[in-house]
């Protein structure tokens, strides 16, 4: 009895033993933004059949909440919609490196049945926003529309509840063209809506604006293609109604002027002729110093293949692959960390 | 020999017969305490982080009706009127349905098994989680709303509480669903006190001549009215602090209107949707709104157990 006992025990040692150093594998916990979590968690799966060794894990549970984590120290990398502020930065002692990972447009997606494009001017947009275009028949919306019946539906518009950096672009743009929007509601990741409902998350918006006709909200592009929403051509700075597409999108991101030593900017009214008005860049966060070196191997790998072969999911995904002046950016700003 | 000892136990003493400390008891009082501090903690930790706000913003928080947390101003008086108006809508739609089902439950108009299983499918109501009725409510209420609710506008629109425009996410809406949510509570409470009226009081109605109906609403009501006081304030407490549901249903609108077909927000909501990205006074604003909404459910909870305590004392003495 006393030998058996003693073989069992001998065995569940050697197979803790294997079970433990199969447990070697680096592991990488990243949080934040839920803008570019479909297109991380397809990096993870692809990147993790290249390298197996490297175990990652991502939650999206929103661009503040990804910062308040990095600034504990309580993940590798963070991912921020809003970047960093330079406030936010200052209290990380390690040091921070934004690279920027993968970028898209926010779309005004909209439900009118029968009503297949619209083109909404700088004017009718942010009236929409601001309640004071309540009905779809207005002059304001029908002035840029010619030819297109528009219901004689009241507007509803449908924002978000919760803080985002969705929010946040959306909020800039509209402070940037327009001084009364910035003086009635301002920009920042939560702001007070003057009209409408509100949902939680892209998702919330999106299931918002398919239940009410007559519905009109901001999401990303995204969302807007793989729910099959119709959304609205705007007008830019140029005066041109452009439809939002990764092209146009581009076009928009290489204008972006970036803060010097750091790669973090806005386009927040782009000039061009064929720029969509609303796409902003969205940011891995990385320690700058005081990384563990294998866990800074792996990860440098890991963005390094986001930065390259993952950017080949972008489209797909609904997101605009960074332009190749970024990515040059972002892989010198990779290389110095420590 | 021994004698007895004379000494008498108190009771809630921790020691047996006034004599060695009974390691039992040690423990139970432990755990006793144990959940009296917790509750002080939580407390007490939400007032901490809500001291800047308060600082700020004194008692016009409850009066101010502007939420605006990029300008720092925080007035959380549509949040608090929503979620008082949306518990209320939904006991008053939800009461009469309820205690309906508990004279139904506790008289014999049916044969046991079939009261049994209704009994059961009611509580069964209870066990369904709080985001399914969210996610049925998004699926069947908001349509039937939108329909009913342009025809209510429609007819009844001079009247502010019904003006247009409707939405379909709109405190109506919330509030059909959360009567739903608090109905087996009430349900189940009132059939309790319905059937803990003693026989004595029902056999002596039917003896002087009254009809069943007379009966019930004559007799086993206003006996087993303590008790279904109670369940209403405790149906209101759950109610007030419901947060997934009304989220998804209710437009989360930091807006005062009088319609309820417009959108509207709760404390629970306001919570749910702005403290994961909150930052800064924010935080403490919303750590403010936490605790007065904690504060409103501590007592209207209180006040249910003392009625609902008294409610049992008072049929005690009938025998």
């Amino acid at each position: 009895m006393r030998k058996l006992s003693l073989k069992v025990l001998l065995s569940l040692f050697c197979t803790s033993l294997v079970a433990s150093s199969a447990m070697a594998a680096t592991q990488l916990q990243g949080a934040g933004a839920t803008f570019p979590a479909p297109l991380y968690q397809r990096w993870i799966a692809e990147f993790g059949k290249l390298n197996p060794d490297i175990q990652i894990n991502y939650q999206g549970i929103g661009s503040g909440a990804g910062i308040k984590q990095f600034t504990q120290g309580l993940v590798s990398f963070g991912a921020s919609d809003a970047a960093m502020t330079d406030e936010e930065i200052g209290k990380v002692k390690q040091g921070v490196v934004l690279v920027p990972a993968t970028a898209g447009s926010i779309v005004l997606a909209y439900n009118l049945p029968g009503v297949e494009s619209l083109r909404l001017s700088r004017e009718a947009y942010v009236g929409i926003f601001l309640g004071k275009v309540a009905k779809w028949s207005d002059p304001i919306i029908a002035k840029a529309n010619p030819g297109v019946k528009l219901p004689d539906l009241p507007i509803t518009v449908c924002t978000r509840s919760d803080g985002s950096g969705t929010n946040f672009v959306f909020t800039q743009h509209l402070s940037a063209v327009s001084p009364e929007f910035k003086d009635k509601v301002g920009k920042g990741t939560t702001v007070t809506w003057p009209t409408g409902v509100a949902g939680k998350g892209n998702d919330g918006v999106t299931a918002l604006i398919k239940q009410a006709p007559g519905a009109i909200g901001y999401v990303e592009y995204g969302y807007a293609v793989n729910n099959k929403l119709t959304f609205a051509e705007l007008e830019n700075k140029a005066g041109q109604f452009v439809k939002a597409t990764p092209e146009s999108g581009a076009a928009t991101l290489s204008t972006t002027q970036f803060a010097p030593g750091l790669l973090r900017g806005w386009p927040e009214d782009p000039d061009g002729k064929d720029n969509y008005p609303i796409a902003t860049f969205t940011w891995l966060l990385l320690y700058k110093t005081g990384n563990d070196k294998t866990k800074l191997d792996a990860l440098k790998k890991f963005v390094t293949y986001g930065l390259a072969d993952g950017q080949k999911f972008a489209n797909d995904l609904g997101y605009i692959p960074l332009p190749a002046e970024v990515v040059t950016k972002a892989k010198d700003a990779l290389n110095t960390i420590q | 020999m021994t004698t007895a000892s004379a000494t008498v136990e108190k009771p809630g003493s921790l020691r047996r017969r006034g004599f060695r400390l009974d390691f039992f008891r040690v423990l139970t009082w432990l755990a006793s305490l144990a959940t009296v501090v917790t509750l002080l903690w939580i407390v007490a930790s939400i007032l901490e982080a809500a001291f800047p706000a308060i600082q700020k913003t004194g008692l016009t928080f409850f009066t101010n009706s502007v939420w605006d947390s990029n300008r720092e101003k925080f007035g959380a008086l549509p949040f608090l009127i929503g979620t008082a108006l949306s518990s209320l809508i939904a006991l008053c739609l939800a009461l009469p349905l309820g205690v309906a089902i508990a004279i139904f439950l506790s008289e014999n108009f049916l044969a046991a098994p079939i009261r049994h299983t209704i009994r059961f499918v009611v509580e069964l109501l209870a066990a369904i989680p709080s985001v399914v009725y969210g996610l049925w409510g998004i699926a069947v209420v908001i349509p039937l709303v939108q329909k009913w609710g342009n025809l209510l506008a429609q007819a009844l629109g001079f009247i502010p509480l019904f003006t247009g425009p409707v939405f379909g996410n709109s405190m109506l809406t919330a509030s059909l669903v959360l009567a739903l949510m608090v109905l087996p509570t009430i349900t189940a409470i009132s059939r309790t006190a319905l059937v803990a009226v003693p026989k004595t009081l029902r056999e002596g109605s039917y003896a002087v001549g009254a009809t069943r109906w007379e009966t019930i609403f004559g007799v086993l009501l206003p006996t087993a009215a303590p008790g279904i006081v109670a369940a209403t304030i405790l149906a209101f407490g759950r109610a007030m602090g419901e947060t997934m549901a009304v989220a998804m249903l209710i437009g989360n609108s930091p807006r005062l209107t009088w319609s309820l077909l417009s959108p509207a927000g709760t404390l629970a909501g306001l919570l749910a949707n702005q403290f994961p990205e909150a930052s800064g006074i924010q935080v403490s604003a919303l750590m403010y709104a936490a605790l007065a909404l904690v504060l409103l459910t501590l007592l209207v909870n209180m006040i249910g157990e003392a009625v609902l305590r008294r409610a049992q004392k008072s049929i005690k003495g009938i025998q």
